[in-house]
């Protein structure tokens, strides 16, 4: 029997009094498309943020190709992992920010050849090589040389990806992609974003894009108040959800 | 219903009708009352007590040359000891660990907390409280040779400077979005090499327009070193005054040398700007 490659077991998370992820449990296959939909605060970027310890987890456990995150277990006591240890973890993952994030001091290529050479110790001539072929891939070959403030949110948000990328990761977390960008900007991230899931990469999508959730999600996982509520396939959650939570949900976003 | 293809009329087109220069006849009359008043003062000088024969010949003379020379070197060794303590202590201060927080906050608040003269009056007189210094079995020397007027001034100078710069990297490095160091451990970077390749490079832009108000300040604080025999240019130019009696005119002299030095660093201080602009002028301008 195969493993999933993300395993995520009764993990919570506070900050102060508020509880953003109660207790979640949940598989990530493989070659999976999973989509995290639910209201403004119900714990899902936080689950992302997590998978990729970006914020740390108050209970439970993460697993990510069979490795426990951000902890060891020793002598019946969980040790948390050295800085350099929690680093080595993340490049398994890529991580798209709803604000882009990209280095405005650098160029688009030098943003993308920032981890390969200076994380990964790659040669730069072979990182550069790779990273145009991954900017010709979202679109962007001419823009190699430009500033991200000379880009459009939409050019700036291909790039991120494009980025993360660079680091060949197994699995890509993208945290509302879409979010800060203008309305005819969506459509150009969308398209990366399915070419990236036909090319067979597994995916955990935070995303009020239900239209892109409904065409490529392999399955859609509906959060509310730090919880799952519902789980399934795309067609069976967005068309016909058996909770009235989502059914709730479903009706007002739509 | 208007019609959607005519114009009111009585809104004549003015694109043609030249616009008038105003006059700014009042800021003519401040600049003539302001020219008369400077007028007023350099004659009181000019034929006030000032032998400015003197002041041309001190000016060039070579021990006035070397002072300013000692201050541009102090300055800038001062400066460099202050920058590299400075970003060594804002990374402290901002670390998550409460030791060398507290370490941090200590040199901060013992360095600014005391005057610089007194420190640079301690580190000349620290054979008084160490006869000998070195490491034991190792190493030894006796304070007073070790303590030179260069060094207490170089140490007096750059650790108090280090103190200041501290706050102003640690502004700069506060200024960067969160983001950016989130985006940097994303792809793999631990704390040290994000702040080295992603945070201090964004800070800097933020950072050197108060270093550079720090810097001109430690060009005229390095005068304050003549209290430890070290020759820079104040020091050297009351040598001379002491033998000669010019006090004026020497010290007119010394003020013209700091005037020249500080002058220069604007236009250095500019291209330092437009170096760390990358990226953002497009957003400026």
């Amino acid at each position: 029997m195969t493993k999933p490659l993300v395993a995520i077991r009764s993990v919570s998370k506070s900050f102060g009094e508020f509880c953003a992820v109660k207790q979640v449990s949940l598989d990530v296959w493989t070659g999976e498309v999973l989509c995290l939909i639910g209201a403004s605060g119900s714990g899902k970027t936080t689950l992302l943020r997590c998978v990729n310890q970006l914020t740390a987890i108050d209970s439970g456990g993460i697993w990510l190709d069979g490795e426990l995150l951000g902890m060891r277990e020793q002598g019946g006591r969980l040790h948390c992992l050295r800085e350099r240890e929690v680093a080595r973890q993340r490049l398994k993952t890529g991580m798209v920010f709803q604000r882009f994030n990209l280095f405005p001091h650098k160029t688009a290529l030098e943003n993308i050849v920032e981890g390969p050479v200076q994380v990964q110790r790659r040669a730069a001539e072979e990182a550069r090589a790779e990273a145009l072929e991954l900017l010709r891939r979202v679109g962007l070959a001419a823009k190699a040389d430009w500033y991200p403030s000379q880009l459009s949110g939409g050019q700036q948000q291909r790039v991120a990806i494009a980025r993360a990328l660079a680091m060949k990761p197994m699995l890509m977390l993208f945290d509302e992609p879409t979010s800060a960008l203008d309305p005819e900007l969506v459509g150009e991230v969308l398209t990366v974003m399915k070419e990236l899931a036909q090319s067979g990469m597994t995916m955990m999508v935070v995303t009020h894009e239900l239209g892109f959730a409904r065409e490529v999600a392999d399955r859609v996982v509906y959060m509310d108040h730090g919880a799952i509520v519902e789980q399934g396939a795309a067609a069976e959650v967005l068309g016909a959800p058996r909770e009235a939570r989502t059914k709730a949900f479903l009706s007002a976003v739509i | 219903m208007r019609p959607a293809d005519t114009l009111a009329p009585g809104f004549p087109d003015l694109s043609q009708v030249a616009v008038a220069r105003p006059l700014h006849w009042r800021r003519w009359l401040a600049a003539a009352v302001i020219l008369v008043v400077l007028a007023a003062i350099g004659r009181a000088f000019a034929y006030g007590q000032i032998e400015w024969s003197y002041v041309q010949r001190f000016l060039t003379a070579p021990v006035i040359l070397s002072g300013i020379l000692n201050t541009i070197v102090m300055a800038l060794l001062a400066m460099a000891l202050g920058i590299a303590l400075g970003i060594a202590v804002a990374i402290m201060r901002l670390s998550p660990n409460p030791v060398l927080k507290s370490v941090a906050a200590g040199y901060a608040w013992l360095f600014r907390g005391t005057p610089l003269i007194l420190q640079l009056l301690l580190w000349f007189n620290l054979a008084l409280v160490f006869p000998t210094i070195g490491i034991p079995g190792l190493w030894s020397a006796r304070a007073v040779d070790v303590m030179t007027p260069f060094l207490s001034a170089l140490l007096g100078l750059g650790i108090n400077q280090g103190a200041y710069t501290s706050e102003v990297i640690r502004a700069g490095i506060l200024s960067v979005d969160a983001g950016q160091y989130e985006a940097a451990q994303a792809i793999g970077m631990g704390r040290l090499r994000a702040l080295y390749r992603i945070v201090l490079p964004q800070a800097m832009r933020v950072v050197i327009p108060p270093l550079g108000n720090e810097f001109i300040g430690l060009v005229k604080a390095t005068s304050l070193a003549s209290v430890v025999q070290y020759p820079e240019v104040l020091h050297n130019a009351e040598n001379i005054y002491y033998a000669n009696s010019r006090v004026i005119e020497l010290l007119i002299v010394a003020g013209l040398w700091y005037l020249v030095v500080v002058s220069i660093l604007t236009p250095a201080q500019m291209l330092l700007e437009r170096r760390f602009a990358r990226g953002i002028l497009q957003i400026a301008r």
